[in-house]
Parts: structure tokens; C-alpha cells; sequence
């Protein structure tokens, strides 16, 4: 079954007249995804890529019977596209968009939370389950093979990389989900991992954390009491220096809280390996399975 | 965006909150006339964007302007931090009954602003944290109803206040709260937040950090303080200017790749094979040829560099287009070290035939170009 993607996933696009929209609801017809309208305010009756444009997320809703919206909307209107997306119980809500104020995130994520609706990034590759050819996000389809792992992560190529690893060693993915590289992102790393415990086509998963707050500790903790299942880890960001801030907002060593060192610690602690390499990750999977 | 504490309590002031008389110096005369406007002794503290300045030597109680004009002419020599003290803050030393901590900021596991208040101020907040963690008081802000003045008069009795000094703090809290809704701040600090002897409370350091994603909102604020939003060299300012993040680091290997992770994890795996990056330059997504050969013209202004690596995982980045971009660098002669190539995913196959046409050798896994660069920087130096 996968989690929150699957083969009965139905997608809005959200700013799919602009490049990126375009762009990527192109590339996601031509992986396999339903994308059956897409939203732009003032261009309703315009097509893209051969999929009906409407004014409002409710009329898309209304006249094509959509459950999931994917946002490429500027930042400063994504806030504003993510709550319209979730008045309407679209679920779940993947924000692609990258550098959303964070009072903007946090007014999402509780509006949300409030109806029960998971809402993925900000500034997130996506979620794909490649066994339903559904991707909703802008990865790369071909590096994600269909198997049994879940695979969560903080960042996007880094993403690509570790599946494209994992698909080569023969290992497939039940559902890879980007998390986003925010420090206030919607669905958190310790949720995934919950998500993922209730899905019977995953035997086992992959923790892709990074440097910045303790998302990945917490996790650790959890997955040590309640998942007994395999886990393996990757921690990007060993050698970054504390209180520079690296590439993702998320991303920056405050204090003493953070590091690379505390996250593996806490992943050892709960009894998951975790890789020097990405390229380790396969390895590391074989021989938990 | 982080502002420097007189342009932070000029907001708080406009908020009506309470700071010590006083106001700002660029040179020792100026620092004088503030004391003698002051008229009674003064602190004399460096306007500087960094931490701990008080034990770098940064900050300066003298009784008279004279010793003012001095003590202003000493700190503006000074580099806290390695930035250079631009300006002074004059202030009416307080008579200190005790020191407050106040703050707010964000809780990115709660995803909810988290008001924070102690009455053991004056260290930082980490350090109590860790010292004294019963000391301090925290309330989550909920996100529909933001935080109320009854939350504010909370906090102040938790903290141990009582009569009327229970609305006198309080009224603190709420107005950093204001400010924050105001200027999408992500953390605001008073440390301390002084009280009197005589019974008076004042905001006698401050602290504002605003949400660099929401800078386009608050346009006005910027103008107004008259300066760039961050302190950058001139390759920063190239790369922010072209939309790359870009870190400078201690070591001689330039590392370009495209993604955030993928980038902290290539400076990992160079460090694990022996090697140190100079920089930490992420292309972003969709780079095309002219956007690579900026970023390795950028990672190569940074001096030390001895080797070059590029690590793309294309996704919406084309191989092609990186490839591309590579040889308009070599042609223009921008490269001036070894470089190792590593690339993959996206129309791996026409990039790599572009490599291959001008005998620009590449390698299949970011370990094996990892490994490649190290030796190569090591054979250099």
C-alpha cells in the first residue's frame, strides 16, 4: 500500500502556468502520475500540458475529484496556495516551494494538523511510490526502484543519490518521502517513521538526516522503543563548522545542539548502523535484512 | 537578518518599550556628547553582530564624558569576532536590582513560537539551560490566537514577580511578541532585561534576528536602516547574487555540487578520504552551463584553492548543460587547478559525451571522485 501516495492518488497542481509547474507536471505525467487539474488564479480555462486550468482549488476539487495538491507557487503566495489546498481536504499537501517565511510555515502546518491533513515540506523534493508510478515532486522518477523500504530525508539530491545506490545493490523503495530542509516543516521525521510502521509493504527503512535541531534524535528515540524493523541512517554534514548555516535554512549547529556526532550517537543508541557513505547504505541494508 | 542592538532597540522604543537613556556613536566626540546629554556615568558597548563582546573587552562602564570619549575611542579599534567595531551605544549605567531574561523564538519541533523568560538573566540562555533548566519558564504561542496578555502576566508570576511589577514585566513579554508578529522575527532576546533598584524595569541589551525568507515584507524597515541586510565578501555577494549558498571553510578542495545534502555529504566524504573543502558552494536546482561555470568561477576567486571536485546528482540539473558549463570555463581559462568530475542522472549520457569530446576525464561514484581529489590536492601543495 505504500504511504499517503498511492495508485488512487488524484493531483491538483498548484501554480502549474508557471516554469516550474510546467515544467514538473510534464515530467510527472510522464512518470505515471494522475494529475488531473492544475490552479492558477484569473486562468481558468487554459490547458497545460493537456490538463484543464481553474481558478480556485474548490472548483479543480469540484470538477475533477482531485485528494492531492502539489504547490510550485511563489514564495511569498505559498502560505496563501497551502491553506486553500487544506480548506479544501486535500490530503496530503506537498509545498515544493522553497524559502516560505516561516510564520507563513507555521500558520500552514497547524491549519493542517487541525483537520488531519499531512502536509509535506516546505522546500521539498516531494513523495514518490514508484510501485504505484505515482511521484508527487520533482525527483528524478528513474532512480527509485519499487520494493520494500521507506526512505525519509531532509534534503533532495542527496535523496537521489541513496536511491540511485539502493536501486543499483537491487533494493527497492515502498515510498521515498523529502521531509524538506526547514527548520519548521510539516510532516516531521519521528511522523514519517509512524507512517511508515503501519504500512505492511515496508519491511524496513532508510533515516536521511543532516545537521540542525534534533528531529533525527528524537526519532532515534522512538524507533528504539516502538519499530522493530531494520533501520539504517545517514547523517550528511560531519565536517560543517558550527553556526554557518549549510545551504538549507534547517541546516545550521547552534550551540552545542545539532551536530552530526549527537544525531549518530542517538541512531547508534537505538541500535541503527549508519553509513560513512551514502553509497554504504545499501551494504548496511543487506546485512540488517 | 540580524540587527545590531541600537537598531533593535530603536523598534522597541517605537513599541513603547522601556530601554536606558542614551543613543548611538560613530566617533569618540560624538560618544562624549551622548555621555553629556546622559549626565550621569555611562556604558560605553560595541555595536558589533557578535556574541560574548562583553568578555572580548567590548564593553566599558566609565563615570564621566571624558573617560566616555576614551573608552569609545579604544572600542571602536577593536575586531570582535573579526568584524570591526563600526559604532558605540551610549547608555545611563543602571542602578541593578537584578538581572531578567526575556526572549522569544521558534520551536522546530513544536513548529510554534516559544516565549521564554528566566529571573537568573545576564548568561546565556544555553548556559542556563544546561545549569540551571528549572529556571527557566517557556510557553508555546498557539498559532490561531497568538499570545495574550494573561500568557504575559503567566509568565511574569512564574517567574517569581509579584504586585504590580506582574503587569510592568509582563507588558515586556507582550511587546516582544508585537514585534515579532510585526517583523517576522525568529528570535528576540533581552538579556538582561534590567530591574532597578529604585524599581524600574528597562531592556538594557537587545536582540533581533528577522526571518531572511520574509525580508520582501519588510521593505520598509530595511530602507530605513540604511545598510546592506548581511555583512558579505565580495565572492558571498556574487554567489547569493546568483542564487548559490556558499560557505568558505579552512581547507583547499573546491567543492561544487547541486543540492544541500549532497554537498554537506561530499564535504564529508572528502574529509573522510583526508582532505579539507575551501567551500561548501551548492548550485541549486536546474543549474544550466552558464550557472556552473559562475559557480566555478566563484569557488576559484577563494585563495588556497589546490583541487577542484564537481558532484551532480542530476534531477532537474541536466548533465549536459553541466558539462557544458565546464567547458566554458576551461575555455576561458577560470580553471586553474586540478578537477575531478563526478556526474550522473539526468541526461548522464549526452554530458558524458561532451566530457569525453574535449578529453575532460570523469569518474562514476561520488567516493571514487572523493578519493581522486584528495590525491590530487595532496600532489599539488
Amino acid at each position: 500500500m505504500a504511504v499517503l501516495v498511492n495508485k488512487d492518488t488524484k493531483v491538483i497542481v498548484q501554480g502549474i502556468t508557471g516554469g516550474q509547474g510546467t515544467f514538473h507536471s510534464a515530467a510527472m505525467l510522464e512518470y505515471g502520475t494522475k494529475i488531473i487539474a492544475g490552479v492558477t488564479p484569473g486562468k481558468a480555462g487554459e490547458e497545460v500540458n493537456g490538463i484543464p486550468v481553474f481558478d480556485s482549488v474548490k472548483e479543480a476539487k469540484e470538477a475533477k475529484g482531485a485528494n492531492a495538491s502539489i504547490i510550485f507557487v511563489p514564495a511569498p503566495f505559498a502560505g496563501d496556495a497551502a491553506l486553500e489546498a487544506i480548506a479544501a481536504d486535500l490530503n496530503p499537501v506537498v509545498l515544493i516551494t522553497e524559502h516560505v517565511p516561516v510564520k507563513d510555515e507555521i500558520r500552514v502546518i497547524h491549519a493542517a494538523k487541525a483537520k488531519g491533513i499531512t502536509v509535506i515540506g516546505p522546500n521539498t523534493p516531494g513523495i514518490i511510490t514508484p510501485g504505484a508510478k505515482q511521484k508527487v515532486g520533482i525527483m528524478p522518477g528513474h532512480v527509485f526502484s519499487h520494493g520494500d523500504v521507506g526512505l525519509m530525508s531532509r534534503s533532495g539530491t542527496l535523496t537521489y543519490e541513496i536511491a540511485a545506490g539502493m536501486t543499483n545493490a537491487g533494493i527497492g523503495i515502498s515510498t521515498a518521502i523529502g521531509l524538506g530542509g526547514d527548520p519548521c516543516v510539516g510532516l516531521t521525521t519521528i511522523e514519517a517513521v509512524k507512517l511508515f510502521k503501519g504500512d505492511n509493504d515496508t519491511k524496513a527503512l532508510v533515516l536521511v538526516g543532516e545537521i540542525g535541531g534534533d528531529a533525527e534524535e528524537r526519532a532515534a528515540a522512538y524507533i528504539r522503543k516502538e519499530y522493530d524493523l531494520p533501520v539504517v541512517g545517514f547523517i550528511a554534514g560531519r565536517t560543517a563548522p558550527p553556526g554557518k548555516r549549510m545551504g538549507h535554512a534547517g541546516a545550521i549547529i547552534s550551540g552545542s545542539s545539532g551536530t552530526a556526532a549527537a544525531k549518530i550517537k542517538a541512531l547508534n543508541d537505538a541500535g541503527i548502523a549508519v553509513a560513512d557513505k551514502p553509497s554504504d547504505v545499501a551494504r548496511l541494508l543487506r546485512e540488517a535484512m | 537578518m540580524k540587527l545590531f542592538e541600537h537598531e533593535a532597540k530603536d523598534i522597541f522604543r517605537a513599541f513603547k518599550m522601556p530601554t536606558p537613556p542614551g543613543g548611538m556613536a560613530k566617533t569618540p566626540k560624538e560618544a562624549s556628547e551622548r555621555a553629556a546629554e546622559v549626565g550621569k556615568p555611562v556604558v560605553v558597548k560595541a555595536m558589533v553582530l557578535a556574541g560574548k563582546r562583553g568578555k572580548a573587552g567590548g564593553v566599558k562602564f566609565v563615570d564621566t564624558p571624558q573617560e566616555a570619549e576614551k573608552a569609545a575611542e579604544e572600542i571602536l579599534k577593536m575586531r570582535i569576532n573579526d568584524l570591526p567595531v563600526e559604532a558605540v551605544l551610549i547608555e545611563e549605567k543602571l542602578d541593578i536590582a537584578q538581572e531578567i531574561y526575556a526572549g522569544i523564538t521558534i520551536d522546530r519541533n513544536e513548529r510554534k513560537y516559544v516565549v521564554i523568560g528566566s529571573a537568573a538573566g545576564g548568561m546565556s540562555i544555553e548556559e542556563l539551560a544546561e545549569e540551571s533548566p528549572e529556571k527557566i519558564i517557556k510557553m508555546h504561542v498557539d498559532p490561531s490566537l497568538g499570545f495574550q496578555p494573561y500568557e504575559a502576566r503567566q509568565m511574569a508570576i512564574a517567574m517569581g514577580f509579584k504586585g504590580k511589577q506582574i503587569n510592568q514585566l509582563g507588558s515586556f513579554f507582550l511587546t516582544l511578541w508585537q514585534i515579532v508578529e510585526a517583523y517576522d522575527v525568529e528570535l528576540t532576546e533581552i538579556n538582561p532585561l534590567i530591574l532597578t533598584k529604585d524599581g524600574r524595569f528597562f531592556a538594557a541589551d537587545a536582540r533581533l534576528n528577522i526571518d531572511d525568507n520574509s525580508l520582501y515584507r519588510h521593505k520598509a524597515i530595511i530602507e530605513k536602516l540604511k545598510r546592506e541586510p548581511v555583512e558579505q565578501n565580495e565572492r558571498e555577494r556574487l554567489a547569493t547574487d546568483n542564487d548559490m549558498a556558499y560557505v568558505e571553510l579552512d581547507g583547499n578542495i573546491a567543492c561544487i555540487c547541486n543540492g544541500a545534502g549532497l554537498t554537506m555529504a561530499t564535504l564529508d566524504a572528502v574529509s573522510l578520504y583526508g582532505g579539507e573543502a575551501s567551500t561548501f558552494l551548492d548550485l541549486g536546482g536546474g543549474a544550466d552551463a552558464e550557472r556552473v561555470e559562475k559557480g566555478i568561477e566563484i569557488a576559484l576567486m577563494y585563495p588556497n584553492v589546490k583541487a577542484i571536485l564537481v558532484n551532480i546528482m542530476g534531477g532537474i540539473t541536466r548533465c549536459d548543460e553541466v558539462a557544458k558549463g565546464i567547458l566554458a570555463a576551461k575555455k576561458d581559462g577560470d580553471i586553474t587547478a586540478p578537477m575531478v568530475i563526478r556526474m550522473v542522472g539526468t541526461n548522464e549520457e549526452e554530458g558524458q559525451e561532451i566530457l569525453n569530446k574535449a578529453g575532460i576525464p570523469f569518474l562514476k561514484t561520488m567516493e571514487e571522485a572523493a578519493q581522486k581529489v584528495v590525491e590530487l590536492a595532496k600532489e599539488v601543495s
